[in-house]
């Protein structure tokens, strides 16, 4: 699904990531773990298309996808959420979901203003379509709330909603659970395997070990900027290498 | 959706028996500013409130639009009505053009980049004194006709513009309903999360940019044939800010608000005529007391205060 070889981020003289490799299959969830600093951000930042790397390639589906911008990729079904979540605060929940169809509808400017057949039929599927995704994430009595006002824990599940929308075959998502209380990071676990139910791929960068645990089928450990370790979660949780540089020895 | 188009059918009626209310000639000659001073205030309110994109040359693009359909129409005798359109290609173009690399700039460094470009702008008017009449300006430019009906008078003048800003009007409404209104609002929000669902912001950002440059132009084209005379004096760089203040008093992202906008700062230094020489002082102070109080714009601050009032009442039923 997603094939990564020989990241490479140097900021200034520093390196945040050292030829970093690894692949993604399709369907699976997928965590990429690290102590802070690690650099899984960055890489996130990377394989989306917000920085350019210094060297190495990304493909989508066996397609070389290095250096295109983020609103290409959106179009080759590839989404992600931030860690901070980067709502449109002023707008509504629906909106903030209607703007997820952007690359599913066509209309153009003119066809917009001057309200045209087709524009006027594609705003009713635009619609209903945001409306399926805020009841997918259980957000759907919010819809006419303005974004900006949301508990934190309702903002993420927005950003989801909205991410659903563009009809990804891939999410990342980055520290989903941040911010989140124990119940709502249940609901998150509940969430995120019910998206690949949809034969959505997840890939997510997360702190939270117990969630990690819970619902990842693969785990990538990144520590200062190369690739520590990678396999299923019981073979991670086993590893000496893993223990000593993240989990830490406690005894 | 619906209550849109109410709204928008009150106010066009409120607009078309407006002439009646007040008969002054006096009066019709500001309120037809006061639709050309709406379709501008609107034109930069959608690339100011929607995208979040500032320009401080807005002035430029009204006086190219007024100063090609005067040059065509009376150095080159072509009829008003196809000079317009040909005005606002070239406008929009040109917009278009300049449009990609400034628009890269974000806040401050953008002001700067199409501040000098007003300035340019302005210059151009004022020195190419063979094409524009430099200084002195550029007069005889031919009224608009329809049918045999020519547009010389200032009730006449009224209809016309307010005919077309009202079009502009819905035109911005539309756009600002639908996929790439929200768009817009979106990039102004957060720029990368709009990129990341899919909007090409680098793009739509031109776009617009050069929709909001035909709109000045065809207002300047307008004004052209109705003042029938121009100079570089009215596209100045204090007309660029001007046209902010309006935005920014009226309401950003608020059509109606341009409206408002545009109708206060038109009408105010009139009213403030009887004041002499305080009016000026008047003026500035009753648009800071605006700014404090009303930070949202005025439609903002007018849909609070009574909802405020209603709320206030509710309680005191109750």
């Amino acid at each position: 699904m997603l094939e990564v070889s020989g990241i490479t981020q140097i900021f200034g003289g520093v390196t945040a990531l050292d030829s970093v490799s690894f692949s993604i299959t399709k369907g699976d969830i997928t965590g990429v773990i690290g102590p802070n600093g690690a650099g899984k951000t960055t890489l996130f930042n990377i394989i989306t298309g917000i920085y350019r790397q210094t060297a190495g390639s990304v493909l989508l589906e066996g397609k070389d996808v290095t250096g295109f911008p983020p609103e290409k990729l959106a179009r080759l079904a590839m989404v992600r959420t931030f860690q901070n979540i980067e709502l449109f605060g002023e707008m509504t929940v629906l909106e903030n979901v209607m703007v997820g169809m952007h690359t599913k509808s066509s209309s153009g400017l003119l066809a917009c203003a001057l309200k045209m057949p087709w524009s006027i039929s594609e705003e009713q599927r635009i619609r209903e379509g945001a409306m399926r995704w805020l009841e997918f994430t259980g957000i759907i009595d919010l819809a006419d709330h303005v974004a900006g006002s949301l508990p934190f824990g309702k903002g993420r599940l927005l950003e989801i909603a909205r991410a659903l929308a563009v009809d990804p075959r891939i999410i990342l998502m980055d520290e989903p659970a941040a911010g989140l209380n124990s119940q709502e990071t249940l609901g998150l676990a509940e969430l995120i395997k019910r998206i690949r139910n949809l034969d959505i791929t997840v890939v997510l960068v997360e702190h939270d070990m117990e969630l990690v645990m819970d619902i990842c089928d693969r785990i990538i450990v990144l520590n200062l900027g190369s690739k520590l370790a990678e396999g299923t979660p019981r073979e991670i949780q086993e590893n000496p290498e893993v223990i000593a540089a993240y989990l830490g020895d406690d005894d | 959706m619906k209550r849109d188009l109410l709204l928008f059918v009150c106010f066009s009626l409120l607009i078309m028996v407006a002439p009646q209310l007040f008969e002054g000639g006096y009066l019709m000659n500001v309120l037809v500013f006061v639709g050309i001073n709406t379709m501008l205030a609107i034109a930069l309110n959608l690339l100011l409130g929607y995208a979040g994109q500032i320009s401080l040359g807005h002035a430029g693009f009204f006086g190219l639009g007024a100063y090609l359909s005067g040059i065509m129409t009376t150095t080159y005798s072509m009829n008003p009505w196809v000079a317009m359109p040909v005005a606002a290609l070239i406008v929009g173009a040109l917009a278009g053009l300049i449009g990609f690399p400034i628009l890269k700039l974000k806040g401050h460094y953008l002001a700067m980049a199409t501040l000098g470009l007003g300035i340019i702008i302005f210059i151009v008017f004022n020195e190419t004194v063979d094409l524009t009449g430099g200084p002195s300006g550029l007069s005889a430019i031919p009224n608009l006709k329809l049918a045999g009906l020519s547009f010389d008078s200032d009730v006449k003048n009224y209809y016309l513009i307010w005919a077309f800003t009202l079009a502009v009007m819905l035109f911005s409404i539309n756009l600002a309903n639908s996929r790439i209104g929200r768009a817009l609002r979106a990039i102004h929000d957060s720029e990368v999360a709009a990129q990341v669902l899919g909007v090409n912001s680098r793009v739509l950002k031109v776009q617009i940019f050069a929709l909001s440059a035909v709109i000045s132009s065809l207002a300047g084209s307008l004004y052209a044939h109705t003042m029938t005379f121009v100079s570089p004096a009215s596209f100045g760089f204090n007309f660029s800010i001007e046209l902010l203040t309006m935005v920014v008093i009226g309401g950003l992202g608020s059509i109606y608000g341009s409206f408002l906008g545009a109708a206060l700062l038109t009408l105010l230094p009139e009213f403030l005529r009887g004041a002499n020489d305080y009016d000026i002082v008047i003026y500035g102070a009753l648009l800071m007391v605006m700014v404090m109080y009303m930070p949202g714009g005025l439609v903002r601050g007018i849909t609070s205060l009574f909802s405020k009032f209603v709320k206030k009442s509710g309680a005191d039923h109750a």
